[in-house]
């Protein structure tokens, strides 16, 4: 009975009693939510609708094989910013990110992933593909047909920050491997190149999303350097009398990945269910819905024919090439303070 | 120090109890965060921390933040007194809806108000297309961060204004133009120092809000290293590339240049009382 005698005291342990039971009831509610079956999977950005259809078809193939229900939960950001929740503690299952670096940094930082990932899937845990091209404007007014033309007086560059932005890493990588093959090789004709194409860039947005919504809303800019993938998903959605594609000569094969994280699984009880998700990308399924999304998949006899016949075959740079030595040399020379990119604004 | 103050009995009741409450939120709320901090970085040797301060880049970066926040809240400080006096002084049809707007700044997701200004601002927009002729590029220059920063800003000074004016009687005036005063006299001798303390405070408040304000700043900023790098963006990249201390140490600096302005100028403010007070 509540009187407005009570005493202090009593009202103190009556109010720690409450606490009490709401925590217990709290803890005994959360129990309830993990018993259901629910796998986190932290991705990057331009892989939402991608992960959107790709989780109900999992989900389908589970029930089939297992008789269990299971929840996918989609985590979406760019890709540095979820490395960093996860090692900071967002409880993802799995992670699929733009780069193997920004996996390579929760193994390193956080020692959640095992350190040697990369090889416990196929082809080097990077399931799909995808590479970066150019998006103009209908009708390519500027005659844009090379990276070259990215550095002539009258155009102007849009893409994202490489400090802030997976994309913006690979499309500095794949400017540089198209300058270090066709202009000689000499790093300081190579620099010169980078420098003024990044001349041509008004503004550095934060992520490829970003950049994307500048280019095509807010039309700054002439060309925009994009995933192969968003590049013709942003034609899907605004359609051809709008935007095209332009496929340069060279570019660099991004190699999106995927993996388990070690402890996160350990710890939900969701080992099995998380590394079947994974190996699922590899699945005809898989490999067919990544194709449809716009994306490279590694086996491209799973795509449907008419997403087949949207790749043009160009040479692609990958990123263990001698010319970048893998991610950590290209993170330490190119992106790390005092690295080239950092050369190009002088400090 | 504490106890005595407890002890004596106080002609307001519940001294303690909301002392303590007031003491305790503050330190969980403010004084823990910031301490946690203060510790990590602290975790650096000084020499480390001026160093970081005074590299060409974060030197720039600092001085852009804080000169963009200055320069708004300077043009706030212009502008907002003269919004809370047409809002007090003058009824006019549509006035309760024009007092709405003001705080809208305060209720937008800063975001939304960046892409807003960069898209009024760039080439193509409204604003960009007029200016474009006379030679003038805001979106993508300080002018942009500067643009950005009056807008979050303009509540502050106008809502700390707002209630002063309403308090002067509009006999103040009117006895002062009795005594022979003309217009810029009552507004100099009168009016102003009455608003200066408020003014002061709104200024300190917005200038506060620019130096760290991200969301808005960003899309609209160019965000080309060394011309329209702000600091806050610095720290979100030095955190891209996991370097906590290098992060922590501006953050710090930051922290502390804004506490000797915030510090400076609350001081100014006193001055400014205890003078025009007099006068």
């Amino acid at each position: 009975m509540r009187t407005e005698r009570d005493s202090p005291r009593t009202r103190l342990r009556r109010f720690i009693g409450t606490a009490v039971t709401s925590v217990m009831l709290l803890v005994f509610c959360g129990g309830m939510v993990r018993a259901q079956l629910t796998v986190l999977n932290a991705s990057y950005d331009p892989t939402r609708e991608f992960y959107r259809e790709f989780n109900d078809a999992f989900a389908a193939y589970w029930l089939d094989q297992t008789g269990e229900t299971v929840t996918i939960n989609q985590s979406h950001s760019g890709s540095g910013a979820q490395a960093r929740a996860v090692i900071e503690g967002l409880p993802a299952d799995v992670v699929t990110l733009a780069l193997q670096a920004d996996i390579d940094a929760i193994a390193a930082n956080s020692g959640l992933i095992a350190a040697g990932w990369r090889d416990r899937l196929p082809r080097g845990s990077a399931p799909y593909t995808s590479t970066m091209v150019f998006l103009v404007r209908a009708g390519n007014p500027k005659g844009i047909a090379d990276w070259d033309d990215l550095i002539r007086e009258d155009v102007e560059v849009v893409t994202p920050n490489p400090k802030t932005s997976g994309a913006a890493r690979w499309n500095y990588l794949a400017a540089w491997a198209w300058a270090h093959a066709n202009l000689g090789g000499a790093d300081e004709t190579t620099l010169g190149f980078m420098a003024a194409l990044y001349g041509n860039v008004p503004m550095l947005d934060t992520g490829a999303r970003g950049s994307m919504t500048s280019f095509v809303q807010r039309r700054v800019g002439d060309v925009l350097i994009a995933w192969e993938n968003e590049a013709l998903l942003a034609i899907d959605l605004f359609g051809a009398d709008e935007l095209e594609v332009v496929v340069p000569s060279l570019s660099i094969l991004a190699e999106p990945s995927v993996a388990l994280v070690d402890e996160n699984v350990d710890r939900h009880g969701t080992r099995a269910v998380a590394e079947a998700y994974l190996a699922y990308h590899y699945s005809p399924e898989g490999q067919r819905l990544a194709a449809r999304h716009y994306f490279r998949p590694v086996d491209m006899q799973h795509a449907d024919l008419e997403d087949a016949a949207r790749y043009v075959d160009i040479p692609l740079v990958t990123i263990d090439d001698p010319l970048f030595g893998g991610w950590a040399a290209v993170q330490a020379r190119h992106f790390a303070e005092g690295g080239t990119f950092d050369q190009i604004y002088g400090d | 120090m504490d106890s005595a103050l407890v002890r004596r009995r106080s002609a307001l009741p519940g001294l303690g109890l909301t002392l303590g409450f007031a003491l305790t939120y503050l330190s969980l709320v403010v004084l823990i965060p910031l301490g946690a901090l203060l510790v990590r970085a602290f975790g650096m040797p000084l020499a480390d921390l001026v160093e970081v301060a005074t590299s060409g880049r974060v030197a720039r970066a600092l001085l852009l933040s804080f000169g963009a926040a200055a320069g708004a809240a300077v043009i706030n400080l212009i502008i907002g007194p003269v919004i809370a006096w047409v809002l007090v002084r003058y009824s006019f049809p549509g006035k309760r809806l024009l007092d709405a707007v003001v705080d809208l700044p305060f209720a937008l997701p800063t975001a939304v108000a960046g892409i807003a200004l960069a898209s009024l601002f760039d080439r193509g927009g409204w604003f960009g297309r007029l200016l474009e002729p006379l030679g003038i590029q805001v979106a993508y220059t300080p002018a942009g961060i500067i643009v950005a920063l009056v807008f979050i800003g303009l509540p502050f000074v106008v809502r700390t204004v707002q209630p002063v004016i309403e308090e002067v009687d509009r006999d103040v005036e009117e006895a002062a133009a009795t005594l022979g005063a003309g217009r810029t006299q009552t507004i100099g001798r009168v009016i102003l120092p009455i608003l200066v303390p408020a003014a002061l405070t709104g200024f300190v408040l917005a200038l506060a809000r620019g130096i760290g304000e991200y969301g808005s700043v960003i899309f609209i900023a160019g965000n080309i290293p060394n011309r329209t790098e702000i600091a806050p963006l610095l720290i979100v990249i030095k955190l891209e590339e996991f370097d906590y201390p290098g992060a922590m140490a501006i953050a710090v600096i930051m922290l502390l240049i804004s506490f000797a302005l915030l510090l400076a100028v609350n001081l100014l403010q006193g001055w400014a009382r205890r003078r025009l007070g007099e006068t």
